[in-house]
């Protein structure tokens, strides 16, 4: 008895090990500086990660299909560049729209090449993250982008506006983090994506398709970057043309941490959010702490090993690996 | 057989004729389109391209060999730059700068180990916990980073040695300090793979994992060695590069992790382990800085090489699958 109560422990350590040691850490903070859990500074925390967090969700289901997306950080440039540039040119009403489509585009590019054409995904990506980048140095000439008239423009209510005392960012993310955990989690694409990533040959033999599942992760993703990108230009309504470069390994780290598994067919879109509000808050909380903000790296580093080697730990029953 | 011979010898050969591709489109091109009046293939010319493609070109050895072992490391960005600050740094230390011009071995000593050190730990960290080597060197990647920045926050570290920089800007029998380090390391790292037994055996893991487990072959020595090996390259770039350059930014050597696999991809090593050449590599890492190059020479925007190199990486794997996929029955998924 008292066996299967441990294990039963130890189960739900393994599945929801992520949530408990969020709520250890949170409270940890929130006791060590009341500040902490003041809602100025959660709401704070969550604006700023919500850019991270939209694109972690995207990330999400290229991961759960069993692929990567390196190309999300010179992408999100990309459409940032795109929609500042455009604005000016032919209004948001137009511009909005037309760097979706541009960024979808891209997505669907890549979608092609790892979905239909079954190329490694690591590299792909690796690849159109140089060539992202190319392009958007390309198309702004490698100038900073600004928006002429920043006052005569409703553009910024993506970035600083919000309803009801809730911040815009926060909002969208919100509202996209619910809709695509429905997608992942009751409908047939979603099921797919899960059955891709566990098993593709099984999948394939059980009449899923594959190639069109991962080409709509992809698309899943450049959709979720397009939005970033909307909030980023919409926030600073100026940008560099490497806005977001290295963003595609921190957005990995929270889908990772999230315990997302690398190898496909595991992850929600509910752990990636948590995944991304530790990020941000481990950040916050050691800004709070008086420490720099370079500390949260080494954090996140020691937090990350931890996580997924303690998960690994639970699978395998047994802490160290068996590598001779 | 023979076929697969035959397809092996244009794999091999593959990376070759791509540059002497290169050399002649550019020298052709640039005949007609370039801004300066000089040639291309220049002689001199020639020596610079070895001697720029020397920093991300010592960390490519390191990686092709991580990455035949079957694992990889995104971690070499920060190793560099956490290197190059204890490079610079050290040589300003109060006992260090007592010893004169005996202070710059001990520096590069001091330099080296931390990349071994860094190494060590990403190696042990994926021997003893089983988690996958590209989750723990995303994390170092950033821990790594981190380390970097509490070194001397945002600020620059900088030490000029003259010594040094006369050392680094030297030329013997024609070519620079930085290309002799980097054809060294290529020949020394050739003979640890192909002549052996640490080579053969990191080949096999990376092939076989279980194959190899059951050959008796420890795998856990190999993959910590292989990971000490890399932040000892990753260091001796940094060493290399900042002999010269005397100041060191807490952002250097960022993307550099990509920029190395990408020339490793290039030469034709597999993702997934078991395959790929120190020769090939050499071959990836040249022919990206000639296209830098000869992007620039024929008037084309720099920016246009990221795009151009982005696009060659996705063909050449596109090109590797149909070589690999002649004469297989594949499972239609």
């Amino acid at each position: 008895m008292a066996e299967l109560t441990k294990k039963g422990l130890a189960g739900f350590l393994a599945r929801q090990g992520i949530l408990v040691a969020f709520a250890v850490f949170m409270i940890a903070f929130a006791v060590a500086n009341p500040r902490f859990i003041d809602i100025d500074n959660v709401f704070g925390v969550i604006r700023s990660s919500a850019i991270l967090g939209v694109m972690a969700l995207g990330v999400t289901f290229v991961v759960i299909g069993g692929n990567l997306d390196l190309s999300v950080g010179s992408m999100m440039s990309f459409s940032t560049i795109v929609v500042l540039d455009l604005h000016d040119k032919i209004g948001p009403a137009l511009a909005i729209p037309s760097m979706f489509a541009m960024t979808m585009a891209l997505g669907a590019f890549i979608g092609i090449l790892v979905g239909y054409l079954k190329l490694n995904s690591l590299i792909v990506t690796l690849g159109m993250l140089s060539a992202i980048h190319g392009l958007t140095l390309t198309y702004s000439g490698g100038k900073n982008m600004d928006i002429a008239d920043k006052e005569g423009t409703w553009f910024a209510v993506f970035g600083q506006g919000s309803v009801a005392g809730v911040p815009m960012p926060i909002l969208m993310f919100a509202a996209l983090a619910i809709v695509l955990s429905i997608v992942l989690s009751k409908t047939p694409f979603g099921r797919k994506v899960y059955a891709v990533g566990g098993n593709g040959i099984a999948a394939t033999f059980s009449g899923v398709p594959r190639a069109r599942v991962v080409f709509m992760t992809y698309l899943v993703s450049s959709f979720c970057v397009a939005t970033a990108g909307l909030i980023q230009a919409s926030r600073s309504m100026g940008s560099q043309n490497t806005v977001g470069q290295g963003l595609e390994l921190e957005v990995l780290a929270a889908v990772i941490l999230g315990g997302a598994s690398l190898l496909g067919g595991a992850g929600t879109i509910f752990k990636t959010v948590i995944g991304v509000l530790i990020l941000g808050f481990i950040q916050n909380g050691l800004l709070l702490m008086g420490l720099a903000f370079y500390a949260q790296y080494v954090v996140t580093w020691i937090i990350i090993i931890l996580a997924v080697w303690l998960d690994i730990a639970a699978k395998r029953g047994a802490l160290w690996s068996r590598i001779a | 057989m023979k076929n697969e011979t035959r397809v092996n010898l244009i794999k091999q050969g593959a990376i070759w004729a791509f540059i002497v591709v290169e050399l002649i489109f550019f020298s052709v091109a640039g005949e007609f389109l370039s801004v300066s009046d000089k040639a291309f293939m220049n002689f001199d010319n020639m020596l610079l391209l070895l001697k720029q493609s020397a920093p991300i070109g010592i960390i490519a050895l390191g990686m092709t060999i991580v990455m035949i072992n079957g694992n990889i490391d995104l971690s070499v960005g920060a190793t560099f730059a956490l290197a190059a600050i204890v490079l610079l740094d050290s040589m300003t230390w109060p006992f260090m700068e007592a010893l004169g011009n005996w202070a710059i071995p001990l520096a590069w000593f001091f330099a080296l180990t931390t990349g071994v050190v860094l190494g060590a730990i990403n190696g042990l960290i994926v021997w003893k916990t089983g988690v996958d080597a590209f989750i723990v060197t995303l994390g170092s990647m950033l821990g790594f980073r981190g380390l970097v920045f509490m070194y001397n926050g945002e600020q620059p570290t900088s030490h000029l040695n003259w010594t040094l920089v006369d050392f680094a800007e030297a030329q013997f029998l024609g070519l620079h300090t930085a290309t002799w380090f980097l054809l060294g390391a290529a020949l020394l790292l050739w003979l640890l793979m192909t002549k052996t037994v640490h080579g053969r055996n990191a080949y096999a893991i990376g092939n076989n994992r279980d194959a190899a487990v059951n050959a008796g072959i420890r795998v856990g020595p190999h993959f910590l060695w292989n990971f000490m090996l890399i932040g000892f390259l990753a260091a001796l770039s940094a060493v290399v590069f900042y002999s010269e350059s005397g100041s060191v930014n807490p952002n250097d050597g960022m993307l550099y992790e990509l920029w190395a696999i990408t020339a490793v991809v290039l030469g034709g090593t597999k993702l997934s382990g078991g395959y790929g050449s120190i020769v090939s590599t050499l071959g990836g890492v040249i022919a990206i800085q000639l296209l830098r190059k000869g992007l620039g020479h024929i008037g084309a925007d720099t920016e246009t090489v990221n795009l151009v190199i982005g696009l060659i990486l996705i063909a050449v794997l596109f090109l590797d699958r149909q070589l690999n996929r002649k004469g297989k029955e594949e499972l239609r998924t």
